[in-house]
């Protein structure tokens, strides 16, 4: 089985603060880390590998320095790294992220794409979808166990209060969610080897099948209005006894109740 | 000069660091008060390769070197000095000498698995009557036939019991003193090799510390490491890589008390403000954080050295003798700005201030450091 797993390099949120006039992270002198999801997607690829052979290859989209994150995945098992980096790709939202990552992607051979299934840093959840429309395969996100029937993939994916067992052909798209599993540590030969022995594929705009206007800052819609943290909402209601018609106006009127409808 | 670590090392770090602090801090109380050997961990970290670290690959180690085993003692013993001189024993005393002076046949039989991490091994050298003076080894090694007989007794062998694979030295010729001394390897389950008493210790209390005996102990000729009679040069050149561990262990101590206390000192309220706020506190922070740092030059900068192959002896004894001296002085200092909560074992920095205590005195004394040094200068 080829997979390939995308990793984003993100600052580790838990020592990045906000800046509570401007409403933007304060990334400065925060560490950088492999985004949890996405190592616990390279995990289970890795896992996969074992039980079923094949190979793992890691792709990041990001500045120069993304390269460690590549290095700490080959540290970890994985094959082969590519790192897609060029200023045309800056100022990326997550539709130009996606559509420069499939450009890529459709370069290389794979059976199974693995995303996390969000970034720390945006909190989106889209970037993993988006990749899988535009390489029109199927996607199952929020994927906590993946087994091999055959050529089709059994994947247990997670719900608020339960989860789906979904059957799917590859190739296809799985993001995964950092609960899955527990990452492995790197090994410290692996380390060495990763920066002495092994090499990251830089992949440039050049390199790429795809169009100005798709990708960087003019292929970003997306404007950030402003950023916040999380905060607790309280648990939701639940109304699992009503007929579908029922269920719609009830929906309905939840909506016009908070004017988002 | 360059001091910035290259990139592999920081990862290397890394590493050490999410491992210290996920698997072994939470246990390293618990491995204080039971006196137990953290035998889970050590698993772990087998698995993990960290028992093999600077080994060549061909000989089943990770192919990194001296600098990045010294960054994984220091990042354990930060959180727990007893998992810090596990690995250091077992690497440095160990299979250092099988490296350095075993035949291919016994690399491959004891090496490969030492450095694999399916065994564990330890260093046979004190003896009742032999400490600081080393030469004056009891042990005896006869040659009978294909095999040599050991009779004789060790003290305070770390990581005793609990290894597979023992370095060993004594005396196949006493009318030649310190040229009688020869070095062996010696598995356990060997007949005639049994454990005593365990050290009930200060410190570093889940490290195994045992007495060996020897009994009319038959171990094969082959198991003879270098040549007859250069078993105290073995040694001797064994401490000396050694030491770095050491030091690189009571640096990780001194480094470990102080985050805990400047974490504390953050905390502690009194006379309205936190004790930080204090400039006394400030001030031994800052000491304590310079000395640790001038701890870290001196066993990087030895660790450094052995890696371009030269001469270390100096330099492992002076960041051995400094780093300790700077563990007591600041897990002491930690404990005091800890107040009264320092000296309860509630706080870290309470067993911080007792494993400390050991890196003055293993691997050669203080003193032997001092002598070592101004052996080099007078
Ligand atoms: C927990 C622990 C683990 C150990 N692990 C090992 C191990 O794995 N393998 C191993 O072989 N050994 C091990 N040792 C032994 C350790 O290396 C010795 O304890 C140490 O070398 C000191 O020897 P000694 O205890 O006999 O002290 P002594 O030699 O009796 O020293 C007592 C004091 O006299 C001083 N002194 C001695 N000679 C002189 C001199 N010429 N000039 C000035 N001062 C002098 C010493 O510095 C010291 O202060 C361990 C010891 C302990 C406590």
């Amino acid at each position: 089985m080829k997979i390939i797993v995308c990793i984003k390099q993100v600052p580790n949120t838990n020592e990045v603060k906000l800046d509570p006039i401007k409403g933007t992270l304060i990334r400065d002198g925060v560490p950088s880390i492999m985004n949890p999801d996405d190592k616990a997607g390279l995990e289970a690829a890795l896992t996969l590998k074992e039980r079923y052979g094949g190979e793992v290859n890691v792709v990041s989209m990001g500045p120069p320095q993304a390269d460690a994150v590549l290095r700490e995945a080959m540290a970890m098992g994985a094959d082969k790294a590519y790192l897609v980096t060029d200023r045309a790709f800056g100022g990326a939202d997550t539709l130009a992220t996606s559509t420069t990552l499939a450009a890529a992607v459709k370069k290389m051979e794979y059976d199974l794409i693995i995303t996390g299934r969000q970034a720390i840093d945006g909190d989106t959840a889209q970037v993993g979808p988006q990749l899988a429309e535009h390489l029109n395969i199927p996607n199952v996100s929020y994927a906590e166990k993946i087994d091999l029937d055959g050529k089709t993939l059994v994947v247990q994916r997670q719900y608020e209060d339960r989860y789906h067992t979904v059957r799917v052909q590859m190739p296809c798209l799985l993001t995964a969610l950092g609960e899955m599993n527990k990452p492995r540590y790197m090994t410290p030969g692996g380390i060495f080897d990763a920066y002495r022995k092994r090499e990251v594929t830089i992949v440039t705009r050049a390199d790429l099948d795809v169009e100005d206007e798709k990708i960087g800052l003019k292929g970003s819609p997306t404007r950030v209005v402003q950023s916040f943290p999380k905060s607790l909402k309280a648990a939701g209601v639940k109304e699992a006894a009503l007929e579908p018609e029922e269920a719609a106006n009830f929906i309905m009127e939840k909506l016009k109740e908070k004017f988002i409808f | 000069m360059d001091f910035t670590l290259s990139k592999e090392h920081e990862m290397a770090r890394t590493l050490f660091r999410d491992f210290a602090l996920n698997e072994v801090k939470p246990v390293a109380k618990e491995v204080d008060e039971t006196e137990e050997f953290p035998a889970a961990n050590v698993e772990k970290m087998q698995k993990l390769g960290f028992l093999g670290i600077p080994m060549p690959k061909e000989y089943g180690g990770q192919g990194c070197d001296t600098l990045a085993y010294a960054i994984c003692v220091e990042e354990l013993s930060k959180v727990c000095a007893t998992t810090g001189v596990i690995v250091s024993a077992h690497t440095s005393l160990c299979a250092e000498p099988i490296l350095k002076n075993g035949t291919e046949e016994q690399r491959r039989k004891f090496l490969v698995p030492l450095s694999n991490g399916q065994k564990l091994g330890a260093f046979g050298l004190t003896e009742p009557n032999a400490g600081t003076d080393a030469a004056g080894q009891q042990t005896k090694a006869v040659l009978d036939g294909d095999s040599y007989i050991l009779n004789g007794s060790k003290i305070f062998i770390t990581n005793g019991k609990e290894a597979d694979i023992y370095v060993i030295f004594a005396m196949t010729d006493k009318s030649k003193g310190t040229r009688g001394i020869s070095a062996f390897i010696v598995e356990k389950g060997t007949p005639g090799f049994t454990f005593g008493t365990k050290e009930k210790k200060m410190g570093i209390r889940g490290s195994a510390t045992y007495e060996l005996i020897f009994t009319d102990c038959r171990i094969p000729k082959e198991n003879l490491l270098g040549a007859e009679g250069k078993g105290f040069g073995i040694a001797m050149s064994t401490l000396d890589g050694g030491r770095i561990g050491i030091a690189a262990q009571a640096l990780g101590i001194a480094a470990g008390a102080l985050e805990s206390t400047i974490a504390y000192v953050r905390e502690r309220k009194q006379f309205g403000q936190a004790i930080s706020k204090f400039q006394n506190t400030q001030f031994e922070i800052a000491d304590m954080a310079t000395k640790v740092e001038a701890a870290r030059l001196l066993v990087y900068k030895a660790a450094m050295a052995k890696d371009s192959q030269k001469r270390f002896s100096v330099e492992a004894a002076m960041a051995k003798l400094y780093a300790s001296e700077v563990a007591m002085e600041v897990t002491t200092k930690a404990v005091q700005l800890h107040g009264g909560y320092g000296y309860t074992r509630e706080y870290e920095v309470e067993r911080m201030m007792r494993d400390a205590k050991i890196t003055e005195i293993y691997e050669g004394t203080s003193e032997v450091q001092r002598m070592v040094i101004s052996a080099s200068l007078l």
